[in-house]
């Protein structure tokens, strides 16, 4: 083996902070090989990213680093700023997670190119600007003589991404470290930007650090692992062997923690057989919102987030809704239970129209259907404690109630799903993610509703508090006969827990079927891609998988496609697709809105 | 980043803001003396021998001195000058309090109603704002205190009348954040009904916006009303403000250098520690300096 | 861009009627005409007064009269000075204001943002803290405060420059009105601009710079200063407003020929026309210049450019 590019030993980072000195990172140490793809991979304040950040010298102000991190014959930890910013950009360039705020929303893209290649290449007018524009080009952005003058606001996501890694590629670095540079984006985007550096590494032969925080991403993408829980490294080797045979306790915790989408769901029992009546069925329902006009004094445009959605739900019943962001999905969870207004179509609960009540007969039955959200500390009032927040429904709904008997219900809620009720006169902002998100679900669940609507539920936690707090609703669903529909983007997280999915695309619903069939027999162009582009975290069958990219991204819903809104990124798609619109048609145990789901 | 904390009392936000603060110890010193300077301006003037339109025959336009009894000196009157300024103090300080009641009581209300309301309703009621907000309402004040007289009460409604469409947009952006916050949308899928989202889970949160935004409208407000106070426009002789004494020093300057000094300090320290505190307030109720790993 | 400038426009006329109509309905509200000063004026005259100057004819007909005359810059005869219109007495104050009130804004924004970004650079260092300090008094002190302190120490203690008065207009005699009118707005843009680099400072954008190497003058001069003069800024309109309003004393306090000071000397003398001209060419003024800022705004904000 040739010398290591990179040869990290003894990193430290501390933060000083109020409370007492932080220690983010302990005796990290680790090699890399030139063109080598190393996978960091941690839960959030493990200390993957601030390692990283320590290296370049990009530390917040309180941080301090020590250690020693020898590249190209220098010890980064050791140098000035000068000679750093010598390095950075030019020998080690770096990627970031959040696109839209990592560039510089005020300089055209080629501006911010430009500053970089006059930095280091000393570089600029004519030439710099056909470097950028080549480099764009190399990184599959079309027309990119015209893209240089667009701002970062007139690019999608994923062009965006596209732009910071050609930014990164510019001076031909030996080392790219690129921190989540697609947790922020939608599935088939994500794909689109794992092949795309997978591709450029082989083409400039540049190692890559990929800090993530997701197994299955590192998965296609890494030869070398190392895990960190904590500020320490858990465990480093080759990728596939610790996929394999994973030595260290929280590794293994973490793979196990992982739901893989080429398997079978262990978490959901199979559906009850239905007899009666639906609990909840929607028929056509659209919901729209006024977008402010472009011109001034213009009449402002309706945006049809969900463009009419028919469906039903048995009692005790689980449909999974899963779709990219923009799809209305968590606009159709709102409109079950009427937290916005419906623009069409009905909502019938038990037999009756909730479109149709006005608040002072809707409230009553809003008893029954409660819903949880996606960031659990936005959705609890931070001024008021947990006991208060949890017994409010109760007090609402039985204003009656002896405030100590109410004390104990809640008590019981939190020792139910987990937590110390002792702690219940804290504020919410003393408590973990994973523990916030159980105070909502016990405050969801203190009336016994019927219907609880699970909106990214489990999006915003780490992987094993993800994996706790599926558990906790599962059972809960089979204690207390509930029914859930469970909004998510994740397919794996979806087919864990579903027992029927719904998959949306611009407010329309492509398909649905039972969980186990659409898994394995996806009918819907749009879902086949999905399920293509969703890694698996498993370097063996992610290597072998063929790649079939969906192409761009989804259109603005503002102005959704004529006929079939799916066909400006179809494969199948033929002359009559735009203009013909496909209705949700059964094609075995499956439903299909595709007017070639039967050829394909 | 949010590390489980345990074996923790329960700590309210407000109580969190309260320690920050009394961390800040120019904001502590400030909250000190303006305490100091209310006291002092509320109790000394019953205190003292001196009535503020008291003529001290023997002593006209006499400097600052132990002997005389006249600490700060006396004026072109041969008025105590520490009781005209306290009593002037007293003037300002119940317009800056009045006046920025006024401005808290129209700012909140049109501004909640506006953000809770939304769409049509909350644009009409933004434009009039916006509408209002280009006027150079200084000049009309001026004009209206001009035309009908001075008046105390006149005084409270137009200062009042100035700064309430600051208090109105900030109560309005932040309610209309609120209203769209996951924990109020909880609330009502919970079936909370309005009156009881408003008052639980809107007002409380608005309160640190508002009480941040009135540390910094009271100093406004003195500003303000000295300004009137020095143009003459302002509270009638023998009553006096901290603005007329400091127009009548200016008249003095030549001769009477305590006349401008004192009540320009008494003034100046005022806006200051107002300013700090207010500043101090800002950064404990602020969320995003606090979470910072 | 045009359409964004017509668009602005239309929304001034509005706020530029709705001051009119106030101040004109304000004084017509107001106890007292023009005409009961000094000597009572035989009935006969007062009515021939009043006829010339359409004091008879009914309120909205007075009102589409001075809006008329407004259209064609003419503010009225002044009551005061009976020899000039409003509009001559505001043609010969206008230069000295517009002279003092330009320097001072020029002078606060310079100082200012230089102060405030050099501060922003120093974060927490000795050098940040004594400039923040003075800034929180420059804030605190009252220019019309501070003014006849200057004189105090400036021109009667160490008689350097003069205590007042407009001489030739040379430096000498614009030096104290014009540093102390900036004072303030120096501060409070120094606060401002602290503030907000900080702010961008600390934003991805400029990790992802320092990331790619540029040097520390790259990032502020080509990444952060843009961003970081925006609430700067849109805070040149109220600074306008400020300047205007505090000019008012200070032209009084030094003795400038300006139209500040005939708005005291109006107002104190219940000079109706002239006091209502000031208000309304002032008013313009300012919904002028706040059409300028918006512009600026738009050139630096490439969303805002768009979106309009």
């Amino acid at each position: 083996m040739s010398a290591p590019l990179l040869d990290v030993a003894d990193l430290n980072v501390e933060f000083a902070t109020p409370a007492g000195p932080l220690h983010a990172v302990r005796d990290l140490g680790f090699a890399l090989q030139p063109g080598e793809t190393l996978g960091i991979v941690g839960e959030s304040g493990s200390g993957k990213s601030q390692a990283m950040l320590a290296l370049l010298g990009l530390l917040a102000a309180n941080g301090r680093a020590s250690g020693r991190a020898m590249f190209e014959g220098a010890d980064l930890l050791a140098l000035g700023e000068t000679a750093l910013d010598r390095v950075r950009g030019a020998r080690i360039a770096m990627v970031f997670q959040d696109p839209m705020t990592s560039l510089n929303p005020y300089l055209t893209v080629g501006r911010q190119m430009g500053l970089v290649l006059a930095a280091h290449r000393a570089l600029a007018g004519a030439p710099a600007r056909r470097a950028c524009a080549e480099m764009l080009e190399a990184v599959g952005i079309p027309e990119a003589g015209r893209r240089l003058d667009q701002f970062p606001h007139e690019l999608s996501g994923g062009m965006r991404q596209r732009v910071m890694i050609a930014t990164a590629l510019l001076c031909r670095p030996a080392l790219l470290v690129a921190d989540e540079p697609t947790t922020a984006l939608d599935v088939t985007v994500q794909a689109q930007i794992l092949a795309l550096m997978r591709d450029l590494r082989e083409r400039f032969g540049t190692a890559v650090i990929l800090i993530t925080h997701d197994l299955s991403v590192v998965a296609g993408m890494a030869d070398r692992l190392l895990v960190m829980q904590q500020g320490q490294c858990r465990e480093t080797g080759p990728a596939a062997e610790i996929f394999a045979a994973p030595r260290d306790a929280y590794t293994r915790s973490l793979l196990a923690a992982v739901p893989r989408l080429d398997r079978p769901a262990a978490l959901v029992p199979p559906p009850r057989e239905v007899a009666g009546a639906p609990l909840l069925e929607a028929e056509g329902l659209r919901v729209e919102f006024a977008v402010a006009a472009t011109r001034p004094l213009g009449r402002p445009r309706r945006l049809q987030a969900v463009a009419g959605v028919s469906f039903g739900l048995a009692p005790g019943e689980i449909l999974g809704v899963v779709g990219e962001s923009g799809c209305g999905k968590s606009t159709l969870g709102r409109a079950l239970l009427r937290l916005v207004p419906v623009a069409g179509g009905r909502v019938g609960y038990l037999g009756r129209d909730l479109t149709a009540l006005d608040s002072a007969e809707l409230d009553p039955l809003r008893r029954d259907l409660q819903i949880v959200f996606q960031d659990p500390l936005a959705s609890l009032d931070p001024r008021m404690t947990v006991r208060d927040i949890v017994a409010e429904p109760l007090e609402t709904f039985e204003p009656t109630l002896d405030d100590g008997v109410c004390t104990n219900k809640v008590a019981e809620m939190l020792t139910r799903v987990g937590l110390d009720p002792s702690h219940m006169n804290r504020y919410p902002h003393q408590f973990s993610g994973g523990q916030c998100q159980r105070i909502a679900i016990a405050r969801a669940l203190i009336t016994r509703p019927r219907l609880v609507v699970c909106d990214e539920a489990v999006s915003a936690l780490d992987v094993s508090v993800r994996a706790q707090i599926l558990r906790l609703l599962l059972e809960l669903r089979r204690l207390l006969d509930l029914s859930l529909v469970f909004i998510g983007h994740d397919l794996a997280v979806i087919r864990q827990v579903s027992q029927r999915v719904m998959v949306m695309y611009l407010g329309r619903i492509m398909e649905m079927a039972p969980a186990e069939t659409l898994f394995a027999t996806p009918r819907h162009p749009y879902t086949r891609a999905l399920l293509a582009a969703a890694p698996i975290p498993d370097p063996v069958v992610e290597r072998a998988r063929e790649r079939i990219g969906l192409p761009g991204e989804p259109p603005s819903p503002l102005s959704p496609p004529s006929g079939c809104v799916f066909r400006t990124r179809c494969r199948w798609a033929v002359a009559r697709c735009a203009t013909e619109v496909p209705p949700l048609a059964a094609h075995g145990a499956s439903q299909v809105a595709c007017l070639r789901a039967a050829e394909i | 980043m949010s590390l489980v904390r345990q074996d923790e009392a329960p700590r309210s936000l407000w109580q969190d803001a309260g320690a920050a603060l009394r961390q800040n110890r120019a904001a502590t010193v400030a909250a000190l003396v303006l305490a100091l300077i209310t006291l002092s301006v509320v109790v000394l003037p019953e205190v003292l021998p001196f009535g503020y339109e008291q003529t001290d025959w023997d002593h006209i336009a006499t400097g600052p001195s132990l002997g005389t009894g006249h600490l700060l000196g006396t004026d072109a009157l041969g008025r105590d000058l520490l009781v005209r300024t306290l009593w002037g103090g007293r003037v300002s300080l119940l317009v800056a309090l009045v006046a920025t009641a006024v401005s808290l009581l129209i700012g909140v209300t049109y501004g909640a109603v506006a953000g809770y309301a939304g769409g049509r309703i909350d644009q009409v009621m933004m434009r009039i704002v916006d509408i209002l907000y280009a006027l150079p309402f200084m000049f009309l004040v001026i004009l209206l205190m001009v035309l009908f007289g001075r008046n105390l009460v006149l005084i409270f409604v137009a200062i009042g009348a100035i700064n309430w469409l600051d208090m109105a947009r900030i109560v309005r952006g932040q309610t209309l954040s609120l209203r769209n916050r996951e924990f109020v949308e909880a609330a009502r899928a919970g079936g909370v009904p309005a009156a009881r989202i408003i008052r639980r889970h809107i007002v409380p949160n608005l309160l640190g916006v508002v009480v941040v935004y009135v540390t910094l409208t009271i100093p406004h407000v003195i500003l303000v009303e000295s300004f009137l106070s020095f143009l003459g426009l302002g509270v009638q002789e023998p009553m006096t403000s901290w603005g007329a004494l400091v127009n009548e020093g200016a008249q003095e300057l030549e001769t009477s250098w305590w006349m401008i000094v004192f009540p320009s300090a008494f003034l100046a320290v005022t806006l200051f520690c107002c300013n700090f505190l207010g500043d101090g307030l800002r950064d404990a109720l602020d969320p995003r300096d606090r979470s910072h790993r | 861009m045009l359409r964004f400038i017509l668009q602005r426009l239309l929304t001034g006329i509005p706020t530029l009627l709705v001051l009119v109509a106030l101040a004109f309905f304000l004084i017509r509200a107001a106890p007292g005409g023009p005409f009961d000063s000094e000597r009572q004026l035989p009935p006969e005259i007062e009515a021939n007064m009043r006829r010339a100057y359409h004091l008879d004819e009914p309120l909205p007909m007075q009102f589409a009269r001075y809006l008329g005359g407004l259209a064609r810059g003419d503010f009225g005869p002044s009551f005061q000075y009976r020899d000039f219109t409003v509009t001559e007495l505001i043609g010969a104050g206008f230069p000295v204001s517009l002279r003092v009130g330009a320097l001072a804004m020029l002078l606060a924004v310079l100082v200012g943002v230089s102060v405030g970004t050099f501060a922003a650079l120093r974060q927490n260092r000795a050098a940040d803290h004594a400039v923040m300090a003075a800034a929180m008094t420059g804030i605190s002190i009252p220019n019309f405060v501070m003014a006849p302190l200057l004189v105090l120490v400036v021109a009667v203690g160490l008689g350097w420059l003069p205590a007042g008065g407009y001489g030739d207009g040379g430096w000498r005699h614009l030096l104290l009105p014009v540093v102390t009118l900036a004072l303030p707005q120096i501060a409070y843009l120094a606060r401002l601009t602290r503030a907000s680099m900080i702010e961008v400072l600390r934003s991805a954008y400029i990790r992802t710079a320092r990331a790619q190497g540029l040097p520390l003058r790259t990032i502020i001069l080509h990444h952060a200063l843009r961003p970081a003069l925006l609430p700067v800024v849109s805070y040149l309109g109220p600074a306008t407003a400020a300047v205007i309003t505090g000019s008012v004393v200070i032209e009084q306090i030094f003795g400038l020929p300006g139209i500040g000071r005939f708005f005291v000397t109006g107002a104190l003398n219940r000079d109706y026309t002239l006091v209502m001209g000031v208000v309304v060419f002032y008013g313009t003024l300012i919904l002028v210049f706040n059409l300028l800022v918006d512009l600026i705004y738009g050139v630096l904000d490439p969303r805002i450019r768009h979106d309009a």
